[in-house]
């Protein structure tokens, strides 16, 4: 027999208000389930993307650098920006106990008139010692930069084999790095003899705030991971203590803003998962009770035409599984057309890391927000599948009269 | 096949009155035979319908047993009691017993749909033609009169060309033309062999029954 001459879809098909209204009732619940997963995840995966782009226990930067640059801006919110310390100070903070491992960073914000292609970030970093960016760097680039080689992040319009000029010095685009959710995704990396080479042109150019500096013996930051059997805080104590004029940072702490937030709305997403499936299940038990109710001479009818209890359960529960599933497939389809277009937006909006879930991982989530509402339509309907195989047909018949 | 019943009786139970249980259906004994045509007649209440449905095998008996071919029915798990409802029984259930998301051909191949068997359109048609309501086959139950849906049921009831055909008020919503039409029907269907069992309150039912009850308070007794 053709699916829809189906006795399910027909009792369906019969009712198409009641039927649309199930459907659109299911589809809030997946909507809801899934949208507010992913987002929940995603937020997570830009945290963790975040924190592993970081890469290291502790940020020491100039003291002055807290203070007339919002450190946090430049490094977690994408802002422009750069200060410079002596080299000295990179020594001495070398010095302190408990390094594990230590490297410097340089930074230099692009200008956004004729002689850069676009107001970026840079980053430099030295290739010998460097811990946090080669790692990242190596996945998209399995090469070593060679002197004007540049990596751009994912959100600049900028490819491989591209060519942009900063300070009037052309750059070569080598790599394109993935999406990270994070500030990475519009800056630009290079090796410290490049961002050296960019720096000392804009002060040619007069374009660096820094007149007096000899990039050769500046720093903009040192980024250390703590040796074994040392604690992150007794490093920072020690460098805020013995090194002057620098601040030691302990990266937790400059995320643990943006993991508050996040955490503040993965509650509040948590809670309106937990709300709208309640509410769903709830109002979905209440329609298909009364959708059964009002058929419960046509169920009748159909034991005397010889449907077993069993039979009469099937039917409540078939109609449920077509609801749910359309109803779903639907909720699961808009909350992929909401989200993964308009991700940007929603990054911008919430204003943290997000980083949509690698694709195997979303078709999980959607087999997952399906399965989740189909089940609590299935369960819903349980209870009116179970009392329909339990009725009287001999009564409901006589009560008709 | 013979549907025999043996000391049935059915004792309900009223919640709400003094006189919490009586019987509806009195100790009887009773035998169904087939080729035959039996009317049960009597007031509203005595227990004519409840008989029906004991025979039915859609309400069990609350002492004694009914018999189709030496197998007590209730003793059948349901969904074998159902099947055999299905393939041998024909019920003619009172009042409007449309389902409405079908039309009225879907109605009357819903004995062997509801299975996912092949419809056997031809065959429904043949029984709308007799009952004079083929014109409406496509038509849903909500535009049908209360004497098209009744003679609907009539149809449906007779398409797997049950055994036995159990009729409750059959002809309560027909004019006297169709009244005569449904009463051939159920006779050609006894002459062929079927056994069928009427309850009505029609006094002409009579002339077509061969064997003619008459229920009061629960007693059953044969005129």
């Amino acid at each position: 027999m053709k699916f829809s001459k189906s006795l399910p879809f027909r009792n369906l098909a019969g009712k198409p208000v009641r039927t649309t209204v199930l459907i659109l009732l299911t589809a809030l619940l997946s909507l809801t389930v899934f949208g507010g997963t992913l987002m929940i995840i995603s937020l997570k995966t830009g945290l963790h993307s975040l924190e592993s782009r970081l890469g290291a226990d502790i940020m020491v930067v100039p003291y002055e650098a807290t203070t007339k640059a919002n450190l946090e801006n430049i490094v977690l919110q994408g802002a422009t920006g750069y200060f410079y310390m002596d080299n000295a100070r990179y020594e001495k903070i070398a010095d302190c106990d408990g390094i594990g491992q230590i490297s410097a960073q340089f930074f230099l914000a692009s200008a956004s008139s004729s002689c850069c292609s676009v107001a970026v970030q840079i980053i430099g970093f030295d290739p010998e010692t460097d811990f946090t960016i080669t790692p990242w760097i190596q996945k998209s680039y399995g090469q070593e930069l060679q002197k004007f080689d540049v990596v751009v992040g994912n959100d600049l319009n900028a490819f491989v084999g591209d060519t942009i000029t900063f300070y009037g010095i052309d750059c070569h685009v080598a790599a394109k790095l993935d999406k990270t959710g994070t500030a990475f995704d519009t800056a630009v990396f290079t090796n410290q003899e490049t961002i050296k080479a960019l720096i000392q042109s804009s002060l040619d150019l007069k374009m660096n705030t820094f007149q007096n500096i000899d990039p050769e013996k500046v720093v903009s930051c040192v980024m250390i991971n703590a040796a074994e059997g040392y604690t992150v805080e007794e490093i920072v104590n020690d460098i805020n203590i013995h090194v002057k004029k620098v601040k030691a940072i302990q990266t937790k702490e400059m995320i643990s803003g943006i993991s508050d937030s996040l955490a503040g709305i993965s509650d509040i997403i948590s809670i309106l998962i937990l709300v709208v499936w309640v509410l769903g299940v709830v109002i979905l038990l209440l329609a298909f009770t009364m959708s059964v109710n009002e058929r419960k001479k046509e169920f009748a009818v159909l034991r005397v035409i010889g449907a077993s209890r069993n039979r009469l359960a099937g039917i409540v529960m078939q109609e449920a599984l077509l609801t749910c599933l359309s109803g779903s497939i639907i909720g699961t389809a808009l909350g992929l057309v909401i989200i993964m277009p308009f991700h940007q937006m929603i990054e911008e909006q919430l204003n943290l890391p997000f980083l949509l879930p690698a694709s195997g991982k979303i078709i999980g989530f959607v087999i997952a927000a399906v399965l989740v509402s189909v089940l609590s339509g299935c369960i819903s309907a349980a209870a009116s599948a179970f009392r329909i195989s339990r009725i009287d047909t001999a009564l409901i018949l006589r009560g008709d009269n | 096949m013979i549907l025999k019943a043996e000391k049935i009786s059915k004792e309900f139970i009223r919640e709400m009155k003094n006189t919490n249980r009586f019987f509806a259906v009195q100790e009887t004994d009773f035998i169904l035979e087939s080729g035959s045509l039996t009317v049960l007649m009597g007031r509203s209440g005595s227990g004519k319908s409840t008989l029906l449905n004991m025979f039915a095998g859609l309400m069990l008996p609350t002492s004694g047993k009914i018999l189709l071919d030496n197998t007590d029915m209730y003793s059948l798990p349901d969904k074998e009691l159902s099947e055999f409802r299905n393939r041998h029984i024909g019920v003619i259930p009172q009042g409007q017993t449309a389902l409405h998301s079908l039309n009225v051909l879907e109605n009357v191949c819903l004995p062997y749909t509801l299975g996912g068997e092949d419809a056997h359109e031809a065959d429904a048609l043949a029984l709308l033609e007799t009952l004079e309501i083929a014109p409406l086959q496509a038509a849903m139950p909500a535009e049908l009169s209360g004497g098209e849906l009744r003679r609907m049921a009539i149809a449906r009831a007779f398409l797997r060309k049950p055994e036995i055909i159990l009729a409750d008020e059959p002809t309560s919503d027909l004019d006297d033309e169709t009244t005569k039409i449904v009463f051939s029907f159920l006779k050609h269907a006894a002459q062929n062999g079927s056994a069928v069992f009427v309850v009505t309150h029609e006094n002409d039912a009579v002339q077509y029954a061969d064997r003619v009850f008459r229920m009061n308070a629960g007693i059953l007794e044969e005129q």
